[in-house]
Parts: structure tokens; sequence; C-alpha cells
């Protein structure tokens, strides 16, 4: 059992660190980022290419991920979704553009990277195994950075100036303006932010799962998943729905496992039941 | 004077008339080839897109070599290869679409779908229109009568497995197996092929209902009790090349000391950078990939591709064959170019030398044993071993 709590929280803290940035930038913008998996290959095929190609440190590579990723964020909310919010006030407009770029992410990426699994050697080598728990030192250390970067994350978006800028948008995106918060500013840096998480999660994770061109939308759903437990929009509800769904899947893999593949199916029923009685997820929206 | 107009002018025309003098002078077979087009339909986007992929970029690097060495000759006319591809997104309502495409291309010869539900779901297509397709799928009914225009495109896992575990059994002592596979047609009917076969080898299966999302990037939960059971051998039923690395890794990392195999092709490079030493020892089934058998036709299949591509694929040593199967198979009887009746009873009988193997291997249609009918292309059912970058021959069979 030492070993299904350790899987569960290694995997949370990894999940809740994907779904940091997809909750951010729908906390902002009310965007749903489809493309959120997508910028997460991207960020680990940066990683890939930095680290396992070119050889230079990891911490480099990381830092190309999110610096990339952030421009890349920023660009898209200043040309495209800025845009199409400006000129609809249908909100299928921005999901309809956050899917094309999905698509134009996952075609691109193909192309650059091709089809293939690529891996990183590892970080750190060893595997801890004491007191009934396997864990390699690697996950050890990609956990611990995970957590890191979300208590990082968390005490930024409470004391920092631009924290307490995005809050307000996300609480009330009129008031904020008419207080005198630069919204166009602000959004373009929370996307930025967005994007940015997804392309450190992307490069930490390289060197655990490796990555390919294909696993985008996988991961936005799950995303997905995570930010409906928690209550889309809510820090604190991304970081539980990630723990949340870690810990199912390692307890259901573990306990259902003579039953077949009905973990997620489990997953989902249970989310069904969960989601009628809380439409809003854990923790609601928006930030209190 | 001469300013920049005229400057440029002649410019475009001195271009103009370089080409000119190309075309004229190009060779003439080129020019006045017929076109044969192939077909192909299957997966080249996604997470499974390496399987697709490895096909079309094959049957591209054959296409243009037979293309840049003056076309084929098949009876009279000698014809360059055009090959069409669709991608179906590993989505049968697609396939369907995809081999619609190629009927109303007048298409006779498809290669491909990769996976189970698109070949049984492109069938009534393929064979209301004449169309022959060469699917990478396993199951039976596809090839047994009353189907007749499937044709396999690679060994089968109910071929291969039971060859693997015989081999284990008798060579390595395994005793204890067990079974995961991904929660999708194509692994689990492999998987339930595979354990059956373990049992009537009267191993014990340990492990045979361990499944995971095919989307899994972490399989540590997955493998955490299935290492608990300390099998002999590991089996990773259909396992998707981007997969294999995870899964042996996390195997590996959890301690598991025991033999590790799969009945499908994987490729060298993406084992040696998603699973590093940790592969060494992992079984796998490819085509002409040892440098022991491959000729040198073979080799310089490879460099061209290499060449063309960028990066080779190992699962390209088993979907080289199928194009080649097709027009090998044309040449030995012209009217089949049009007329898959033709082709079919041509099958039967059809003999010819394999130029991607040493010695005097040769190709042929079999499947006799396993579909009552020779719907199988031979391929050589190569097991290798993974050693530190590369796979090594660890023994040869044969399908009948």
């Amino acid at each position: 059992m030492e070993q299904v709590i350790a899987n569960g929280l290694y995997l949370g803290a990894q999940y809740a660190l994907i779904a940091l940035g997809l909750t951010l930038i729908f906390a902002l913008m009310n965007v749903l980022n489809f493309a959120h998996g997508q910028m997460y290959v991207l960020g680990g095929f940066i990683t890939y290419t930095v680290y396992g190609q070119l050889g230079l440190p990891f911490v480099v590579a990381l830092l190309a991920s999110g610096v990339t990723l952030a421009v890349i964020g920023a660009l898209m909310e200043k040309f495209l979704f800025r845009t199409v919010i400006r000129r609809s006030h249908r909100e299928e407009s921005t999901m309809l553009l956050a899917a094309a770029t999905a698509f134009f992410f996952d075609a691109v990426i193909l192309l650059l990277f091709g089809e293939k699994q690529r891996g990183v050697p590892k970080i750190v080598k060893g595997v801890f195994n004491d007191a009934g728990i396997i864990m390699p030192y690697d996950r050890m250390v990609v956990g611990a950075l995970a957590i890191v970067f979300i208590a990082a994350f968390v005490l930024y978006m409470q004391y920092s100036r631009v924290g307490r800028a995005m809050r307000a948008l996300a609480q009330d995106r009129v008031a904020a303006q008419l207080m005198g918060v630069r919204v166009d500013r602000y959004s373009m840096i929370g996307f930025a932010m967005g994007a940015m998480l997804a392309g450190v999660v992307g490069g930490l994770l390289v060197t655990i799962t490796g990555v390919n061109s294909g696993i985008g939308g996988p991961i936005s759903i799950k995303a997905f998943l995570m930010v409906m437990i928690g209550g889309a929009g809510v820090v604190g509800g991304a970081i539980a729905g990630g723990f949340i769904l870690g810990m199912m899947e390692s307890v259901g893999l573990t306990v259902l496992r003579e039953y077949g593949d009905v973990t997620y199916l489990v997953i989902f029923a249970a989310l069904m039941v969960f989601l009628s009685i809380r439409p809003n997820g854990l923790m609601g929206k928006p930030w209190g | 004077m001469i300013n920049r107009r005229s400057t440029l002018k002649s410019l475009a025309l001195g271009a103009v008339s370089t080409l000119a003098i190309a075309a004229v002078g190009m060779p003439s077979a080129l020019a006045e080839n017929k076109e044969l087009k192939i077909g192909f339909v299957g997966v080249t986007s996604g997470p499974a897109a390496a399987w697709g992929t490895s096909n079309v970029r094959s049957m591209q690097t054959r296409a243009a070599w037979i293309n840049e060495t003056g076309g084929v000759k098949i009876g009279n006319d000698t014809y360059n290869i055009n090959i069409v591809t669709f991608d179906d997104q590993k989505d049968p309502k697609r396939a369907i679409a995809g081999m619609e495409k190629m009927a109303q291309e007048g298409i006779h010869y498809v290669v491909g779908p990769n996976v189970d539900d698109g070949a049984a779901a492109v069938r009534p297509v393929a064979e209301a229109n004449g169309i022959i397709y060469f699917p990478y799928a396993f199951p039976k009914a596809l090839y047994q009568k009353p189907a007749s225009n499937a044709v396999l495109g690679m060994i089968a896992n109910y071929q291969s497995g039971p060859a693997i575990y015989k081999y284990l059994k008798e060579n390595k002592g395994v005793k204890k197996i067990a079974f995961v596979a991904a929660n999708e047609s194509d692994p689990l009917s492999q998987r339930d092929s595979g354990v059956e076969a373990a049992k009537a080898l009267g191993l014990d299966v340990v492990a045979q209902n361990d499944t995971y999302q095919n989307d899994t990037r972490d399989f540590t939960p997955v493998l955490t009790p299935i290492v608990a059971l300390k099998p002999d051998l590991l089996v990773l039923s259909g396992v998707a090349p981007a997969n294999a690395p995870l899964l042996i890794r996390a195997a590996r990392e959890l301690g598991y000391e025991g033999l590790i195999s799969t009945e499908t092709a994987q490729d060298a490079k993406v084992l040696q950078e998603g699973a590093g030493e940790y592969a060494n020892g992992f079984i796998s089934v490819g085509g002409a990939s040892t440098p022991e058998i491959a000729s040198d036709s073979m080799k310089e299949f490879v460099t061209r591709y290499t060449k063309m591509f960028g990066e080779y694929n190992d699962e390209s040593n088993t979907k080289v064959y199928a194009l080649e199967y097709i027009i090998e198979t044309l040449k030995a009887n012209p009217k089949a170019i049009n007329d898959v009746a033709e082709f079919k009873k041509t099958m039967d009988t059809f003999s010819a030398p394999n130029p991607f193997l040493k010695g005097d291997a040769k190709l042929s249609y079999v499947g006799t044993t396993s579909f009552g009918q020779k719907r199988q292309l031979s391929v050589p059912m190569v097991v290798n071993e993974y050693k530190d970058g590369a796979f090594q021959t660890l023994f040869v069979g044969s399908v009948d």
C-alpha cells in the first residue's frame, strides 16, 4: 500500500503542475485552451533538443522550454485570442480558435520533430528502495521540483503585483479595468505564464516519460479532468484535482486490476456523479 | 544600355531557356512512363503515427528509388510508381473514407490499414471496388474465406508468440508469464491469443487482465502489482513503439529482473532514448533488420530512407515488403494491373527472389495453416534481442 500511495502522490504532483497553466488561462480570459497539451508537447521537444540532442545542461533546456512557450503564449494572446474576444461575444469563438491552434500545433510538431517517441538521459540515476517503497531518484527530484514550482506559482499569484492584478482580473474583469488594471497587458502576461507552465512541465517530464507528437490531445483531456474536479479557474482546485486524479489512478490500477481496464471507467462514472452534485467542482470559481 | 530592367529580363529568359533545354534533354523513358498508383490508408498522426509513417515512408523511399532508376517494367509497359496516401487517424470511419478515395482514384492495391478495427471497416469497400489491401492487423476473419481481398502484411502475434514463448521456455527456463496490454482492440486480441498460446505450452500465466490506457505516460502504477508477482517473462502485448520504452523502464525501475518481450516491431533508437540500458535483453519481432541477414539492397534502402527522411525507422524492416510484393506480383502477371482476380490467381503460385535478404530467400504468399488460403506476405520472422542501441538476431523462424 505504501507503494500505491507513493505512486499516487508522485502522479498527483505532476498532474497538478500540468493543470495549473490551463486553469490560469481559463481564470483570466474564460478561454478553454485546447492547445494546452500541445504546448506541453512542444516544451518536451524543446528540452529534448536542447538537453538530449545539443547536450546543454538540463536547466538551460528547461529555461528554453519555458521562455519559448511564454513567447508563443504571449503572441497567441495578442494576435489571436485578444482579437477574437474583441470582435466576438460568443464564447464558442475562442473555443474554436483554441481547438484550431491545437490542430495547428499537432501538425507543426509532427513536421518538425517526427512521429517517433523521444527520450532524454536520466537527470539522476539510481532507485530508492526502502520501507516498502520503490521510487527512482529522478521521479523524486521531478516530484519535488513540481511541488516547488506549484508553491512558487501560488506565492507569486498571492503576493506579487502582477499576481494581484491577475487575480483581480479573474474575479471581475470590468471592476479591475475600472480600478486601473491594464487588462490587455495582464491577460497577455497570464496567457504567457499559462503557456510557460505547460512548456516547463513538458520539459520536466520528458526526463521521465519522454515525449511524442501525438500525446497533446490526451494530455489536454487529462488536464481538463483535473480542472473539472477542482473547479475551473481556481489554482487550489487544479492542485487538488491533480492530486485526487493521481491518487484515484494509482489506487484504481492496483485494486481493480483483476477486472481489466475499469479504472478510468470508475473515475469517469464518479466524476459524472460528483459534477451532478457539485457542478463547479470542489472549489468553484472565481478565486476568493 | 544595360539597366536593371533589361538585366532582369535577360535573367528570366536565360532561366526559361535552361528549363526548356533541361526538359527536352530529360530521359525519354521518364517522360514516356505510365503511372501506377499504389494507395496507403493508415495512421500517420496521433500517438500511433509511427506505425503508418514507417509504412508510407518505406513505400515512398522504394517508389522514388524505382522511379529514379527508370521505373518498373510490367508486361510491355514501364511504370513510375505514385504513392497515394490517406491518414485515417486510427479512426475506422476515416479508414472507410480513405478506401473510398482510393476506389475513386481507380487504385486497386492499397497498403494498410494499421489496426484491427480499421482493417475490418474497409473490407466491404475494398471488396465492392476490386481493391486488394494489405493490413497490419491480425483478425483471422479478414484473411479466411469468404474474405479474399485482404493480405496480412506481417507476421501475426499468434504466429510469432508461440515460437518466442517456446524458445524462451526451452532456452531461458521461463515458467511464469505475465501479460499487459493497452485497452484497445489490437493489443487485447493479441493478449488473448498470447495467453492461449502460453497455456498451450504449459506456462503458468500469473497475470492476464492488466491493461492500461494507450495514452498513459507513467506506467509505474500499472506495473507495480504485476512486478510483485515476479513472472519470468513479461509480455507487452501489441505494444506501440511509443509505449514500449516507458513500460520497460518502469518495470526495471520497480526491480523487475525477468525477461520482457513483445510480438510487434520496435525501433532501436526509440528504445535507446526512452529506456537506455534498461532495454537490454528486450525481445521483439523484426524484418530484414539485423546485419547478419540484411542484403546490400536492404542496406541501400536504409541509406535512401535515411537520406530522404533524416532518420530510419526499424519498423520499416517489415514495412518495406508490401510494395515489393505488389510490384513483383504484377510483374509476374501484368493482367493483374486492373484485375484483382488475376492477382489472386497469381498469389497461389507466385515466387520471386527476396531482394532484402542475403542468400536465396524467396518472396511468396503464405498463410495456408493460419487462414486456409494464401493471404499473408512471407516476411522473415526475425526475433530480435535489443542490446546497447541495436537489435541482434535471436532466431529466425518462418510461417507456412
